[in-house]
């Protein structure tokens, strides 16, 4: 089952990661392992924390827990999380996000709200953690790059948001648009040729479904820079790449958006890129994915149809033929 | 030169050539490997071996500069069997790593991938000259015709090239560098080729004037 009970401490009441690492350690405790096995485990995760590499300072965040939790995942660490990043307004490289992106200016940060909605609005950031009760959401992440983490997230239904938008019937798609700024990233013109700013889309149905997470932090705390700071939005059925980061603009459309990867090219990353095993990508298989933060013989795992959740997004889909519409 | 620098440049050579998978092994002991172990061997193994091929393509242009360096030749065997020795376990990380030594995978990667498909092809350039690379493969093939068969090295370059130009994503410019060099060492031997006939033309011409 992928879908389970919610946790039963909320994180609200947990005071750091460690805290955090020994309060899944726990769990995992009490549904039977070992109790040596466990103290091992706990240990090991806490390994990385005695020395943590340079990471910018999280504030804590208070979380209700969700019943749109994954269970059943061993969560990859907050290191590998967070220094191992496609974001390329701050390099190609997967570690070149942690050590570029201390410049993005998250405060002040403001989300512009424009296209078909009854009036165009400004949301401050604060303003919109405070919109709704945040979340502890671990989701399932696959790479289109074949790799894949488990994450626990912090945020709330981009639904909730949706909704003070008052977008029109008109709007059938919603488009979002990434932070860009060559000043603070000199990347995007040293490392490749694309054309900026990240710009990324869903169907209105899609953006609706409760699993669309309009995300603030993971693990408890607000979101490092390299994953996306402040805001950005987690679609654990697609391909990482549909899931921007660092939002400004938040546009109602009445047809398809142009979106970046898609534009970059076509024949290999698709408008809709559900995380589909059936459909490989032209130059690697999509059957199966390679787990961060194992030993290099233990990675591989099977890729499950929309991620594994299937049970709660399948329906949008239905009638669509998923290889043309990969 | 002399026997015992010979032999100290030769552990040298080995030494450095040795540091990439010195590294891996060590890092892996260490639990250093980074968040995605098996991308990391790829990387490494794949980048040391295209950047130990750009290495012996420019032993020949180097030497041309000065008779003094002539010597330089008597290392591009064992960078080139180092280039080699990365090719293979690079390749090995496709098959057991990326394809899980499984048939079916392999096919399909061969028959549908392209970067695949330049990979290997790299590959079997490089095999036959990693084979004859004895001495006694040099003498029975003779001169002439090892040296033509060694010409696959400019092949396997350009094969190289395209394999990690593919492998990124569209837009990515990370190859460039690396491009850059290889055109260079390739571009630059027709130039020399073209030097030194009109070097010789201009000898001979100079042996019929200082007879008249």
């Amino acid at each position: 089952m992928l879908i389970g009970k919610p946790p039963d401490i909320p994180s609200s009441e947990i005071t750091s990661r460690d805290d955090y690492f020994r309060y899944l350690s726990r769990r995992r405790f009490l549904k039977g392992a070992a109790a040596a096995g466990a103290a091992t485990l706990a240990a090991n995760r806490l390994a990385p924390f005695v020395a943590p590499r340079a990471v910018q300072a999280g504030t804590k965040l208070q979380t209700v827990p969700s019943p749109l939790t994954t269970t059943g995942e061993e969560l990859t660490k907050y290191d590998d999380i967070t220094h191992y990043n496609n974001f390329y307004e701050f390099g190609v490289d997967k570690g070149d996000p942690a050590k570029n992106a201390g410049g993005l200016p998250t405060r002040p940060w403001t989300v512009k709200v424009e296209g078909k909605v009854a009036k165009p609005l400004t949301f401050d950031i604060d303003d919109l953690l405070k919109l709704r009760p945040l979340e502890d959401r671990v989701y399932r992440h696959r790479c289109v790059e074949a790799w894949s983490m488990v994450i626990p997230w912090v945020g709330y239904s981009l639904s909730e948001f949706i909704k003070q938008c008052n977008p029109l019937p008109s709007a059938k798609y919603v488009q979002f648009l990434s932070y860009y700024n060559t000043k603070v990233e000199k990347w995007t013109y040293e490392d490749a040729t694309i054309n900026w700013p990240y710009s990324e889309g869903l169907r209105m149905d899609e953006a609706m479904n409760p699993l669309t997470l309009l995300t603030f932090g993971l693990y408890g705390e607000t979101l490092p820079n390299q994953d996306g700071a402040p805001v950005r939005v987690v679609l654990p059925w697609k391909y990482g790449f549909k899931s921007a980061k660092s939002i400004v603009t938040v546009r109602f459309v009445e047809k398809q958006p142009p979106t970046t990867w898609n534009d970059q090219a076509p024949n290999e990353y698709g408008f809709y890129s559900n995380v589909n095993p059936n459909v490989d990508h032209p130059r690697w298989s999509q059957k199966t994915e390679r787990r961060i933060g194992l030993p290099f013989y233990a990675q591989r795992r099977t890729t499950l149809m929309f991620n594994g959740y299937a049970d709660q997004v399948a329906s949008l889909y239905n009638g669509m033929d998923l290889r043309r519409n990969f | 030169m002399k026997r015992s620098t010979l032999i100290l440049l030769k552990t040298l050579i080995w030494i450095g050539c040795l540091v990439p998978i010195t590294w891996l092994v060590l890092s892996y002991i260490n639990n250093s490997l980074g968040p995605d172990q098996t991308a990391e061997i790829a990387s490494v193994t794949g980048l040391t071996a295209i950047w130990l091929l750009a290495t012996t393509l420019a032993i020949s242009p180097i030497r041309s500069l000065s008779p003094r360096l002539s010597w330089l030749i008597k290392f591009r065997r064992l960078l080139g069997l180092f280039m080699f020795f990365y090719a293979t376990v690079h390749m090995l990380t496709w098959l057991g790593l990326y394809a899980g030594f499984d048939l079916t995978t392999i096919e399909t990667d061969i028959e549908k991938r392209r970067f695949i498909i330049m990979g290997v092809t790299t590959y079997l350039f490089v095999l036959p000259l990693a084979a004859t690379s004895t001495t006694w493969a040099i003498r029975k093939l003779g001169g002439r015709s090892w040296n033509r068969l060694h010409m696959l090295i400019y092949l396997a370059a350009l094969t190289a090239m395209v394999h990690y130009w593919w492998k990124v994503k569209t837009g990515v410019l990370t190859p460039a560098p690396l491009t850059l060099v290889l055109l260079v060492l390739l571009g630059v031997r027709p130039v020399l080729a073209w030097n030194r006939r009109r070097k010789a033309r201009a000898a001979v011409a100079l042996g019929t004037a200082s007879k008249v």
